[in-house]
């Protein structure tokens, strides 16, 4: 389970690790085994090689080394500010998108989301009547300018300096207004109890925002949460098409795992577009137009079942037929 | 002062002060029935989650809202409709102007219940105060329902000191001593001195020319509520004059209701006349018109030079919606128009039944106004599950709207033990006017 992984990883691993690798690459610095290790009163005698927070290596006797608490006060603060000289950005090629939904069923898994919840949704979008259906994936946008934070009476949904919008489970009141504020249906709200497991030691922090709340609002976070461990979103990662990119503004750069780009020359060489530009909201997720597409439409229709194949084939569905078929 | 007269009017005006029919007893007892079962229904939801409403991940607000808009246009309509009748001193004001009064106040504890059940956890509501966001409309419009429920309070209350004083003085009067004491109390020693007569009638036209302020404001503020958001029928300029002229209808509407059934009940025939009927039905038709003329001035931009979702909201609208909207949009407002602008119409019945048509309507038109938009977003809803594409309210809803009526219903009977229902200063005063 992620969970426990998480909660071994060091405090102040993220703390170090300012740069977001274009490489991906996690940095071992110490085995989380040996942090994990029980503390002994006495001195073991045996040495362990760490770097504090400010980039020194040290050495510390292995008995006086004790397991790091799974979240801090202050690293829940850090969930409010974000992560610093970052600018989140995403970029969806919808030429490539077949609908294998491997996205949201990682996103699912990792933020322990009832089925009927999407925090990313795949759309079977048509612009116009003479040209090709595709399939448009869906998450949050985390807008530059976002009606849902300034509209939510209580800050439970805030915008951070990185670019990310989160949503704070434990101060939402529930009021849906960031609901109909958000004109791209991001949000879901938590109409029961959504009765998940956490491990016991979990903390909560909006950045994974586990567990849901009922009569609460959840959406896409980024990835938040991997992001300060410096991976990739869940969605970029589970893609088996490399559709989703994802990177920093500021470093000019995204990757989808295999391959890296310069932002702004695919932004101009491929037509980037934000959808719905004209709403003057400002997303961070850009999309390449569905030109020279890789599969037809209908693959995405292919192995899946027949409750998700419905939603974009039942097309005639009158408000008097309760019950379809 | 003529004492006769004030013990005739006392007798005529305060039937049930003295003592409890037993039809009030019944009455009392079907709608606390009513209550409880929204009590239980509440209950449910609290204890089960949202998930037994029909609301859903697009249709986020329902019936509640619908309600609120509701209940608090009522509110914001008695305030307009007393203070303006007071202000010009109408001449013809004095028997309604009570009701208008208490509507304001009653309505006004009603609606706010109505966004607590919508919300989604209850006991997170102090957060607004704790943690509040002066960008949200929604902060706003919570400032300003308490300004308009502390404004709503003095102002009735100034209005009652008088005829506190009257009951307080009144020795012919069979009431409980506790009544007595509460009227001593609340009359703050009201003699009509000429000094205290100029202090009373000072803050009454103070609170009157402010309260049709803050009304105005108030409910354009919740209407921007809607006005804010991007959302295809929503975003509108016109959305707060549109939601005040709405208002006043539906405030009229209950006013001639209430009017209709207290002179029944209470046989003020001698009081309540024909001439309030006609005269509020000139006041209900000329709202009627100026809210048929918002109303075709919004839905004619839509639809005339229409983008793409206004497009597919106006379908809708004229599809699915079709009957709501006939009823809402022309039968709501053609129906009193009709019946005033014919004087062979003009009955007590005829307006009454114009009223209730147009307060039903007024309720469908809100009802209108929230749920289509909301099935129409932007992004095509692609789901198969039929509660997620389309609203329809469940019984929880429904129960809870009853109960809302209910506690309405209950407060009206419950004022009218404590006080009188038509204004015995007022009338008094108008005596002596038509005296001189």
């Amino acid at each position: 389970m992620h969970m426990e992984k998480k909660a071994k990883d060091s405090s102040s691993r993220r703390k170090f690790i300012r740069r977001f690798g274009i490489s991906l690459g996690t940095v071992a610095v110490a085995g989380p085994a040996a942090i994990a290790g029980d503390t002994s009163e006495t001195e073991s005698g045996e040495m362990v090689r760490l770097l504090s927070p400010d980039g020194t290596l040290v050495e510390v006797d292995r008995s006086s080394i004790k397991k790091a608490k799974a979240k801090t006060r202050e690293q829940i603060k850090q969930s409010y500010k974000g992560i610093p000289d970052r600018k989140f950005v995403m970029v969806i090629d919808l030429a490539k998108c077949k609908n294998a939904r491997k996205c949201v069923d990682a996103c699912q898994e990792g933020h322990m989301l009832p089925k009927d919840h999407e925090w990313i949704k795949i759309q079977l979008l048509q612009d116009s009547e003479l040209a090709s259906k595709y399939w448009f994936p869906k998450p949050c946008y985390h807008c530059d300018s976002p009606l849902c934070v300034s509209v939510c009476p209580v800050g439970a949904t805030y915008k951070r300096e990185d670019g990310i919008v989160l949503v704070d489970n434990k101060r939402c009141i529930g009021c849906k207004f960031c609901m109909t504020a958000c004109p791209y249906s991001a949000r879901v709200f938590n109409w029961k109890d959504p009765e998940v497991d956490v491990p016991a030691d979990h903390v909560y922090d909006p950045e994974l925002n586990v567990p849901p709340v009922e009569g609460t609002v959840g959406k896409c976070v980024f990835c938040a949460d991997k992001l300060r461990n410096n991976e990739l979103p869940r969605c970029v990662k589970a893609c088996p098409m490399g559709v989703i990119y994802f990177g920093d503004v500021n470093e000019d750069a995204v990757t989808n795992g295999v391959e890296t780009l310069r932002f702004s020359s695919l932004m101009v060489d491929k037509h980037g577009y934000r959808h719905m530009e004209e709403l003057g909201t400002m997303p961070t997720v850009y999309y390449l137009p569905p030109v020279d597409r890789m599969y037809p439409v209908e693959i995405g229709f292919d192995g899946l079942d027949e409750s998700i194949t419905d939603r974009y084939t039942t097309k005639d569905f009158k408000k008097s037929g309760k019950t379809k078929k | 002062m003529n004492l006769t007269k004030r013990e005739a009017l006392l007798s005529d005006l305060t039937p049930e002060i003295g003592k409890t029919s037993k039809s009030w007893y019944i009455v009392f007892g079907i709608l606390l029935l009513v209550f409880v079962l929204g009590i239980y229904a509440l209950v449910q939801q609290i204890d089960k989650g949202h998930i037994v409403t029909g609301m859903r991940d697009n249709v986020v607000w329902g019936v509640y809202i619908v309600n609120f808009i509701f209940f608090m246009g009522l509110s914001y309509a008695g305030a307009l409709v007393s203070g303006t009748l007071h202000l010009f001193k109408t001449p013809w004001r004095a028997p309604v102007i009570r009701l208008a009064e208490l509507i304001t106040v009653i309505s006004l504890a009603i609606g706010p219940f109505f966004i607590f059940f919508c919300v989604g956890r209850l006991e997170r509501i102090p957060y607004i105060l704790a943690f509040p966001r002066i960008q949200s409309p929604i902060v706003w419009d919570v400032i300003a329902i308490l300004t308009d429920v502390f404004g709503a309070a003095i102002f009735l209350y100034v209005s009652f000191i008088e005829d506190f004083a009257i009951l307080r003085d009144a020795e012919n009067l069979q009431i409980a001593p506790w009544k007595k004491k509460m009227y001593r109390i609340l009359s703050l020693g009201y003699q009509g001195t000429p000094k205290q007569k100029r202090i009373l009638s000072f803050s009454r036209n103070v609170m009157a020319a402010m309260i049709i302020a803050i009304a105005i404001i108030v409910y354009s503020v919740l209407a921007w509520i809607f006005g804010v958001t991007l959302q295809p029928g929503w975003h509108s300029t016109i959305f707060g004059p549109y939601f005040v002229i709405a208002a006043v209808f539906s405030g009229v509407g209950l006013l001639i209701i209430l009017m209709a059934i207290f002179r029944k009940i209470y046989n003020l025939e001698k009081y309540i006349t024909l001439k309030h009927f006609v005269n509020l039905g000139i006041v209900l038709f000329v709202i009627a018109a100026f809210f048929g003329y918002f109303t075709f001035s919004d839905y004619l931009t839509k639809w005339y030079g229409s983008v793409k979702m206004d497009k597919i909201l106006i379908d809708k609208l004229f599809t699915e919606f079709r009957t709501y909207f006939i009823f809402a949009n022309y039968i709501g407002i053609l129906t009193p128009i009709i019946i005033i602008a014919i004087p062979r119409l003009r009955t007590i019945n005829n307006i009454t039944i114009a009223s209730i048509i147009a307060l039903v309507a007024l309720w469908v038109n809100r009802y209108i106004i929230i749920v289509p938009t909301l099935e129409t977003p932007f992004i095509p809803i692609q789901d198969t599950r039929h509660e997620w594409l389309f609203y329809s309210p469940t019984w929880v809803e429904w129960s809870i709207t009853a109960a809302g009526v209910a506690v309405c219903g209950m407060l009206f009977m419950i004022i009218s033990k404590l006080a009188p229902i038509v204004s015995i200063s007022e009338l008094e005063e108008a005596a002596e006017k038509n005296n001189t």
